[in-house]
């Protein structure tokens, strides 16, 4: 008579549900504006909607006072705080590497007898999209050649000297530690970071009965008054956190696509360009929320995971590959070696790299983490904790690897192996362009014109994945956790960020959204510490 | 004329749906065949339930209290659905099939502008389905 006769769990006993009073939507509005349907939390969808439209307006009526302000703010926080970003970096690593090895391990997301909702692929493809695609994109070349040769970490010596020209004895050090300090940033850490909230939400919804929110992870801390202000502040800074972080990646996307679309069709580089793309990335967003989950996001990122491999698989053919199967092999030793080293947060005399760079990225993950944590978490339901954290930890941390090894490694053997005519070289040392620099690399390739277009299209792709998965989860966060509220809601969210993007790119505000990006980072690094509490006392009371 | 009678049920709004529950029965009595209330909910805990499995059970307390005041045969089938609000259509020609059910009863709303860019379930049912649909609009 029904098809969930057998893999849900009992609503009761094995899973370990939470009592609470509490109902999920019994703060909601529903109302009906004109022909749309409406069902909102009261009060998060609208302080969240406001005040980021309040946001949107003071910095384009300010822009030079907003300009000088965030500009002061953003390097102020990753440099004081930065042994408080490392140190947590470390705890969350550790903490999600030792559930691995805990009796919890074997506790089953979704109750004893739930059986996973998707395939390892399907899985894998919309946590790593929504995850960091578009990070590959963008600092898949720049950084390792950026750590090989500028910035150098742990004091390594880079293989060029003020003259640009080659060191020998430098290069080898110097061409590990590239790739190593970019795996140290796109390696566990992130996605430790990730898993942290990820299986909280999961843990705490599926197995304890409450809203698929934020703040229901915080249910063994702050107990009934999660339902309060407490939770409400929680869940708003968790909407900042995703519609800056997307509004800021879909701005910046949209300048890498443009900076492609001019190296490959001569397109003009400029705002209206930019604009367009916008409206265009939103659009094919829309439709994809409108279909759904399973019709629109998952086949998206289904479809984005096979053009990145088809593209990784190209230059790794076709590019230096016995040195990057070596780099791969050198680079994760290297990694490994250097990771404590590379990891402590204290009496480091390498600054520009750990605050310029490490600091900075572990506050944009962390910033990021409510919504790719919460879209891992919604497509999680019945995975193990233990296979959860080996699949969202050590998986996609191989993937970056190997991904490094082979756009990084070719990259930095165009630099070095013909340094006068690299076009890397040209756009990432002698001069910064960060934006052309994975197609810089492809021009050293044949076929540069067929993959650069790729490149492009990539680029835009991953944007998308982001930019539907992440009005999904602002959509279910501000409606209380509720993830059938109608889907006008995510319409407008999808719109909205897509507005905000192109107002701030048109006003000059985007300096100002990365520091808000950044400044979400630190509160919630100590929201992600205490939900590593939260997380023990819930996998602590589940039925094993 | 007809052998089975699918009734899409909201359960969070089950107050809305009295005239098409009542057509639902009186159809089936006069065919004396059964009614199935098909329910489509997340895995993630909603407003109705915290688990599917616990939706199943209210959706099941639901068509047997339906038995009970129209004394028909009921049954209830609970469909899980990753993403209801964008998928909700497909679910439900989904449960068309699975139930094979000729006649759907299903109560509708008022059509507006929206009704032009969103395609009303009862149309998706109709296009996407063999069976036969009543569109019933609340009084």
């Amino acid at each position: 008579m029904s098809d969930t006769s057998t893999g849900i769990p009992e609503p009761e006993g094995d899973a370990g549900l939470i009592e609470t009073d509490y109902e999920i939507g019994q703060d909601n509005i529903e109302a009906q504006i004109g022909p749309f349907g409406l069902d909102i939390h009261n009060p998060v969808f609208a302080v969240s909607a406001g005040v980021i439209v309040l946001f949107v307006v003071v910095a384009l009526i300010f822009p030079q006072q907003a300009a000088d302000f965030f500009g002061w703010l953003r390097p102020a926080l990753t440099s004081t705080f930065d042994w408080v970003f490392l140190l947590a970096g470390n705890i969350f690593v550790i903490f999600t590497v030792a559930l691995i090895f805990t009796p919890y391990g074997s506790i089953r997301l979704g109750g004893k007898e739930a059986t996973p909702d998707y395939s390892y692929i399907g899985w894998f493809a919309m946590l790593f999209a929504a995850g960091m695609g578009i990070g590959l994109m963008f600092f898949g070349v720049l950084e390792p050649v950026y750590h090989m040769a500028i910035s150098q970490p742990l004091g390594t010596p880079s293989p060029f000297d003020a003259d640009g020209v080659l060191i020998p004895e430098n290069v080898e050090a110097a061409r590990q530690m590239g790739l190593a300090a970019t795996i140290y940033h796109w390696g566990l850490h992130p996605w430790a970071i990730y898993a942290v909230l990820a299986l909280a939400l999961a843990l705490f919804s599926y197995n304890k009965g409450l809203p698929l929110s934020v703040r229901s992870a915080f249910y063994p801390i702050l107990g009934e008054r999660v339902w309060g202000w407490w939770g409400h502040i929680i869940d708003i800074l968790a909407v900042f956190a995703t519609l800056f972080g997307l509004t800021t990646s879909l701005g910046i996307g949209a300048q890498q696509a443009n900076a492609g679309l001019e190296h490959v069709f001569g397109i003009p580089n400029n705002l209206t360009v930019q604009v367009i793309l916008i409206i265009g990335i939103t659009s094919i967003a829309l439709v994809s929320v409108v279909r759904g989950l399973d019709g629109g996001v998952k086949v998206l990122s289904e479809i984005n995971m096979a053009i990145a491999a088809l593209l990784l698989i190209f230059v790794f053919l076709v590019g230096p590959t016995a040195t990057i199967v070596s780099d791969f092999g050198k680079g994760l030793v290297a990694y490994i070696v250097d990771l404590p080293a590379l990891s402590n947060p204290f009496g480091r005399e390498d600054t520009g790299y750990m605050q310029g760079w490490t600091s900075f990225y572990w506050a944009w993950w962390i910033s990021w983490s409510p919504f790719v944590g919460m879209f891992i978490a919604r497509v999680s339901r019945g995975r193990t904790v233990r296979e959860f954290i080996i699949c969202v930890l050590l998986i996609p941390s191989l993937v970056c690897v190997m991904w490094m090894a082979v756009f990084g490694g070719t990259a930095i053997d165009q630099v070095l192996t013909s340094p006068e005519t690299s076009a890397v070289k040209a756009n990432v040392i002698d001069s910064y362009s960060p934006e052309l620099s994975l197609f810089a690399m492809l021009e050293g390739l044949p076929l540069a014109g067929l993959t650069s277009f790729i490149g492009v299209v990539l680029v835009i792709v991953f944007f998308v994945t982001s930019s539907d998965s992440g009005s999904l989860v602002i959509d279910t966060i501000t409606a209380g956790g509720k993830v059938d509220a109608p889907v006008p809601q995510r319409v407008f969210w999808a719109s909205f960020e897509g507005l905000v993007a192109i107002v701030l790119l048109l006003g000059g505000g985007l300096t100002a959204l990365q520091a808000m990006v950044i400044s979400t980072g630190l509160p919630f690094t100590l929201v992600l510490l205490a939900m590593c509490w939260a997380i023990f006392q819930g996998l602590r009371s589940e039925p094993r | 004329m007809y052998h089975k009678i699918m009734v899409p049920v909201d359960l969070a709004h089950a107050d809305k749906l009295a005239q098409a529950l009542d057509t639902a029965a009186n159809l089936s009595s006069l065919y004396k065949v059964p009614v199935t209330y098909v329910g489509v909910t997340a895995s993630t805990p909603g407003p109705m339930a915290h688990n599917p499995a616990e939706y199943e059970q209210k959706l099941l307390a639901f068509a047997k209290e339906q038995a009970e005041r129209h004394g028909i045969e009921t049954h209830g089938k609970t469909v899980v659905s990753h993403d209801p609000a964008a998928e909700l259509d497909d679910a439900l020609v989904k449960a068309v099939h699975e139930t094979k059910s000729d006649l759907v009863v299903m109560a509708t709303h008022i059509p507006n502008v929206a009704d032009h860019v969103w395609p009303s379930n009862g149309g998706r049912l109709a296009t996407h389905t063999d069976a036969s649909v009543f569109l019933v609009r609340p009084s």
